[in-house]
């Protein structure tokens, strides 16, 4: 099998590394090689952050680049414009309709893409947009909107649901494997 | 055989767990982070922060003479601040092995500079190893333990932020407890004195001659330096990242020559390769070293014509600099605005930084999470150059520039940083009878590298209770007799104080404290509440630079400001930059 790419992509502090997480521990458990890159340090501090799933036979460069990636998960409207030519044509989209407006557009110094989701929807990508944040609070918190994200993603992956769940059911903490689960629900059926 | 998909840095640890290390010593900075803090959840290592780099090598290198495995760990701008000890631990040698890791930022993810490491291994004459991948990682952590000893030398392990902070899988294989070797005193290895430097220099020479037949052979056969021959019009000699882009660009295409130690570099391996191969290609970041050291062996190699001095690597940059292939995808055709990290909501540092806005100071900046206030809106920094720089640059500053610039003149420096360098800059200020206003923003963590305890919280690494250090007593003994505190959310206060300091003509210590806001024992108020009756939609409360407040448009048309309840902590801080009292407390 050729390598897959999948980008995560959004806002510091977001949650996007426990996305990363379970899908390397479930395509591991799929048998693949897998590389992850992560973002630590300064841009968790509010900047635009990405991380970086590829698996496959075997798997070289962490890295993805312009072009390469199958799936984009994208926890921000903005970062969905900004990581866009990350995906390859065609490739799938998978972004939150939720909206944090960047330093510079605070301060009035540059304005915030006026229907960004509209905009990328005519482009040759397949997009699946949804209230991320909204469900994640349907779910019990809006700390979950990664795991409402990783769901809508999973349709796209050709991996058994219920391996995911198990995975999830491993991995968060135990108080909140109910929670999780019900975001994860939600998200797969948006 | 357990196999685990982990970040490089845990492989790391898991490698000088595996090789039976004892003590580990080292200062946080990333991408070198998560290593000694994955080491201090081993019960069996010994494990600390150390207040410097300085400190953490030399306590490695004690260890090691004490017969011990012993570690520490760094960014590559800490090796600076650690030369000192390497360059003569390296003419000493070892008695316990001795490893240094050391993490290179290309692209400066979280770096003031890019500078390459292997420079530091070339010129201690300290041999370098240099993984790719986690696996490796493990596996040249405990090799080079083995090596260590063996050469009598401590070893470096050069880390980049792609091999640091990439997970991928490694083999888990048990720790192989090694323990505590005896020690003899031996006073011509290991006292540097000129008559017992000049021999040990000699042994330095020929160690890095056994070190390169090293290089040349035996690490061929243990996998460290590696030949894989495809198709042979292209040879690609590279390293670490290098490599695996190199190899993702090209597949079989192209020859490789993989260096997994990158000091000395190999001799006969280099030009046996490039007799079997059509064109030598080097591709590393950052310096043109694996390429100087080609030419000085005679042998026509192509590199830094075709790659860049800066930045970081990818496929992309392989592919664009040697075959036709272009990336086809599509994108957003308006301007995309930035989103530079900023301080968080709820964050201390921003209530001192606030507090100092519209003084007319000249603030000479250091490096942590608070160098983020030298951006709009908050602008509040002249100067960052290294840790610790802030205390003894304002100092140079003010000498120069005399008494009336030094009441306008202020530094800020983080807790943590004040710790790992500042201390010497205050000691120079009292003793050269200077008058400079040194601000400490005591935090009590040390924020910008992701949470660790440091001398002044008085937590260790494991998180156990331990003395700290008392910053107004200290600033006291070494001769500031001005010493204040302040909360930095109590704004006018803090004024208050900041300019009856300045206007002093001694010198002043202001410590603004109040715990930062994403520790876990911080209690955070209810959001504040905005009165729309009252907001005028003046934008002044925006110039606080708070990532949780804007400004939206309202069914009357105007705009006003809006809290993000989700990120809001109730600081305040806003409030008080609102003349109007349209921001209150929330219940
Ligand atoms: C010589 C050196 N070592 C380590 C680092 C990495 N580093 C950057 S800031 C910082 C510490 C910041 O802590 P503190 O001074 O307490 O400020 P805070 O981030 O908490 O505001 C560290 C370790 C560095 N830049 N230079």
């Amino acid at each position: 099998m050729s390598v897959k790419n999948i980008l995560i992509v959004g806002v510091g502090g977001q949650g996007t590394l426990l996305a990363s997480k379970l899908m390397g521990k479930c395509f591991v458990e799929e048998g693949y090689d897998v590389k992850v890159s992560e973002v630590h340090g300064m841009s968790q501090r509010g900047g635009s952050v990405v991380t970086y799933v590829r698996y496959g036979e075997k798997v070289y460069s962490p890295v993805i680049e312009k072009g390469e990636a199958d799936i984009i998960i994208s926890f921000e409207q903005l970062e969905s414009a900004r990581w866009l030519p990350y995906l390859k044509k065609g490739g799938v989209l998978i972004s939150s309709t939720q909206r944090i407006d960047p330093m510079p557009v605070i301060m009035g110094k540059a304005a915030y893409p006026e229907n960004i989701l509209a905009k990328i929807r005519e482009k040759d990508v397949k997009l699946v947009e949804l209230d991320a944040l909204d469900l994640a609070l349907s779910a019990g918190t809006a700390k979950c909107a990664n795991i409402v994200l990783l769901g809508a993603a999973v349709r796209f992956l050709g991996i058994d649901k219920d391996m995911w769940i198990d995975i999830i059911r491993s991995t968060v903490p135990p108080k909140t494997v109910e929670t999780n689960l019900k975001a994860f629900e939600l998200g797969y059926m948006a | 055989m357990k196999k685990a998909l982990i970040l490089g840095n845990e492989a790391v640890a898991r490698g000088l767990w595996e090789a039976g290390v004892n003590v580990v010593s080292s200062y946080p900075g990333t991408p070198s982070t998560e290593i000694t803090e994955f080491v201090s959840k081993y019960d069996d290592i010994y494990s600390e922060w150390a207040p410097n780099e300085k400190v953490a090598f030399e306590v490695a290198f004690g260890a090691a003479t004490g017969g011990a495995r012993s570690f520490c760990a760094m960014k590559h701008v800490g090796l600076n601040v650690a030369a000192d000890p390497l360059y003569t631990a390296s003419y000493i040698g070892v008695n316990g092995g001795m490893v240094c890791a050391v993490a290179d930022d290309p692209g400066m993810h979280s770096s003031q500079n890019e500078q390459d490491s292997r420079h530091h291994a070339i010129a201690s004459k300290t041999p370098m190893l240099e993984p790719s991948d986690s696996a490796e990682c493990c596996a040249f952590a405990k090799i080079a333990f083995d090596l260590s000893e063996r050469f009598n030398t401590p070893f470096l392990l050069r880390l980049s932020t792609r091999v640091s902070h990439a997970r991928s899988l490694v083999e888990l294989c048990d720790r192989k407890e090694i323990g505590v070797k005896e020690y003899k005193k031996d006073v011509m290895k290991n006292v540097m004195m000129p008559a017992m430097a000049r021999g040990a220099h000699v042994r330095v020479e020929e160690r890095l001659l056994a070190l390169t037949d090293f290089a040349d052979g035996e690490a061929v056969l243990a996998g460290i330096n590696t030949v894989e021959y495809n198709e042979k019009k292209i040879g690609i000699i590279a390293a670490g990242t290098s490599f695996v882009y190199a190899r993702e660009a090209l597949g079989t295409k192209a020859s490789y020559l993989k260096l997994g130690m990158v000091n000395p570099l190999p001799v006969k391996l280099i030009k046996d390769f490039a007799k079997e191969v059509d064109e030598v290609i080097v591709v590393e970041e950052l310096d043109d070293i694996i390429e100087t050291h080609c030419i000085k062996l005679g042998i026509k190699v192509k590199g830094k014509e075709l790659f860049s001095r800066l930045g970081e690597f990818s496929q992309a940059t392989v592919k664009a600099a040697l075959t036709n292939e272009k990336a086809d995808f599509v994108s957003f055709d308006e301007d995309i605005p930035a989103r530079p990290p900023v301080l968080c909501a709820g964050c201390p540092h921003r209530g001192l930084y606030y507090a100092l806005k519209g003084m007319g100071l000249y603030v000479s900046g250091d490096i942590g999470c608070y160098t983020l206030g030298a951006q709009a809106p908050l602008s509040m920094m002249d100067s960052c150059v290294c840790m610790g720089a802030s205390v003894s640059g304002l100092h140079g500053f003010n000498v120069a520039r005399g008494s009336e610039q030094a009441k306008k003149s202020v530094a800020v420096i983080g807790d943590s940083t004040f710790i790992h360098s500042g201390i010497t800059g205050l000691i120079d200020i009292a003793y050269n009878k200077g008058f400079s206003t040194v601000i400490v923003l005591d935090n009590s963590i040390t924020g910008m590298t992701g949470h660790q305890n440091n001398p002044a919280n008085g937590l260790t690494i494991k998180g156990d209770p331990t003395v700290s250090v008392n910053l107004e007593a200290l600033a006291r003994a070494v001769g500031f007799n001005n010493v204040r505190v302040v909360d930095p959310f109590d704004i006018e206060v803090t004024k208050a104080t900041v300019k009856e300091e300045l206007a002093k003509e001694e010198p002043s210590l202001i410590i603004s404290r109040r715990p930062c806001a994403l520790l876990k024992t911080v209690r955070h108020s209810a959001p504040v509440v905005v009165d729309e009756e009252k907001c005028i939609g003046c934008k002044a409360c925006l110039n606080v630079g708070c990532p949780a407040l804007s400004q939206t448009k309202r069914e009357s048309g105007k705009y006003l400001a809006v809290i993000d309840k989700t990120q809001c902590v109730g600081c305040g801080v806003c409030a008080s930059a609102c003349k109007f009292d349209a921001i209150g407390k929330g219940e």
